[in-house]
């Protein structure tokens, strides 16, 4: 078990762990995200490779409406 | 001229566009709503807000991206919301990622939640990095004629003061400062919040306003769709006036519009 901060909420999750298989246990599988780790983008393509580890702090972010 | 051309286009980074009015995605009722405001607006640049996803959320939800997709609509996203420089530019490389690579951006820097009037020092130093990494910054700023100026010599592709406070409806309240702003700068000025009504967007692009931006205006008529179709009428009329060149203002009219000559001869006086 890693414990993570994910969009400022703590969660204790099962490791080793990638970013899809992240995205697939939060249910955003297929969904357009943008995610960031410690203040780094993650770009898409280094989704499967890059593996969480204890103590990141991870942002997942969408599009909503705004002017 | 044939309907699909276009010979006054808005040309941001080399890029032209038809419509003059760039309208935001906030406040509305809902998607379709939104959707159907856009369209009225006939925007092609959207602007679009970054948020964290809600976690545990319905996956089914349906996205704003699925009622404005990137296909058809120039996305703008915005960084409202953002106090500091650093919060800016997370939030933009974060746009980018999320929007495959897009780079034309809006840049806020805010500087104060009540009245959201923007922190230029931060606003300058996050466009700095940001056209350093590569993004195309269309930047929310005071009508501060100089930050304006600098805001352009640091790399920005258009400079967007401020009419009034965001989400005021106050319309223009210092003209004199952006006609000093669009008589100085080199790339699009576009009026960015403030607006309230139709008249205020007329009146900004016939100060020589390249275009125009709002959100509240529209999404907060009682009719927003209707609302949004008077915005374009406004913002076309304003440019036309503009190009047309409106005759100068005077206190008397030694030169009435009708002939002064060939009148009947006036009755006798009782």
């Amino acid at each position: 078990m890693i414990s993570v901060t994910i969009n400022g909420e703590r969660r204790q999750l099962d490791a080793p762990l990638n970013c899809v298989e992240l995205l697939a246990r939060l249910e955003l599988s297929g969904k357009r995200v943008a995610l960031e780790r410690n203040g780094e983008i993650v770009p898409r393509s280094r989704f499967a490779v890059e593996r969480l580890a204890e103590g990141d702090r991870l942002e997942i972010v969408v599009a909503v409406g705004g002017g | 001229m044939k309907p699909h051309e276009n010979l006054d286009p808005l040309v941001i980074a080399g890029k032209p566009y038809r419509s003059r009015l760039l309208i935001g995605t906030g406040k509305y009722k809902d998607f379709a709503e939104t959707r159907a405001a856009v369209e009225a607006s006939g925007a092609e640049i959207v602007t679009v807000a970054i948020r964290r996803t809600n976690i545990g959320q319905d996956p089914k939800q349906p996205s704003l991206l699925e009622f404005l997709p990137p296909s058809k609509f120039t996305l703008l996203p915005n960084t409202a919301g953002c106090y500091t420089a650093d919060d800016a530019v997370r939030t933009l490389r974060l746009a980018r990622e999320l929007l495959d690579g897009h780079d034309l951006v809006k840049l806020e820097v805010l500087g104060d939640p009540k009245s959201l009037y923007p922190n230029v020092v931060d606003t300058l130093a996050a466009a700095k990095t940001l056209v350093q990494d590569g993004f195309k910054v269309m930047v929310y700023t005071s009508d501060d004629p100089i930050i304006a100026k600098q805001l352009e010599e640091a790399g920005c592709v258009a400079v967007m003061p401020l009419a009034s406070l965001i989400g005021s409806g106050m319309g223009i309240l210092n003209p004199w400062n952006l006609q000093i702003i669009i008589e100085n700068a080199k790339v699009p000025v576009l009026v960015d919040a403030g607006v309230g009504t139709a008249s205020d967007a007329a009146i900004a692009m016939e100060l020589g306003c390249d275009g125009v931006l709002m959100n509240t205006a529209v999404a907060a008529a009682k009719n927003p769709v209707l609302m949004a179709s008077a915005m374009k009428m406004a913002v076309e009329a304003g440019r036309a006036a503009f190009l047309a060149g409106r005759m100068p203002k005077k206190l008397y009219s030694a030169a009435p519009s009708s002939p002064t000559t060939g009148l009947i001869t006036p009755s006798p006086k009782p």
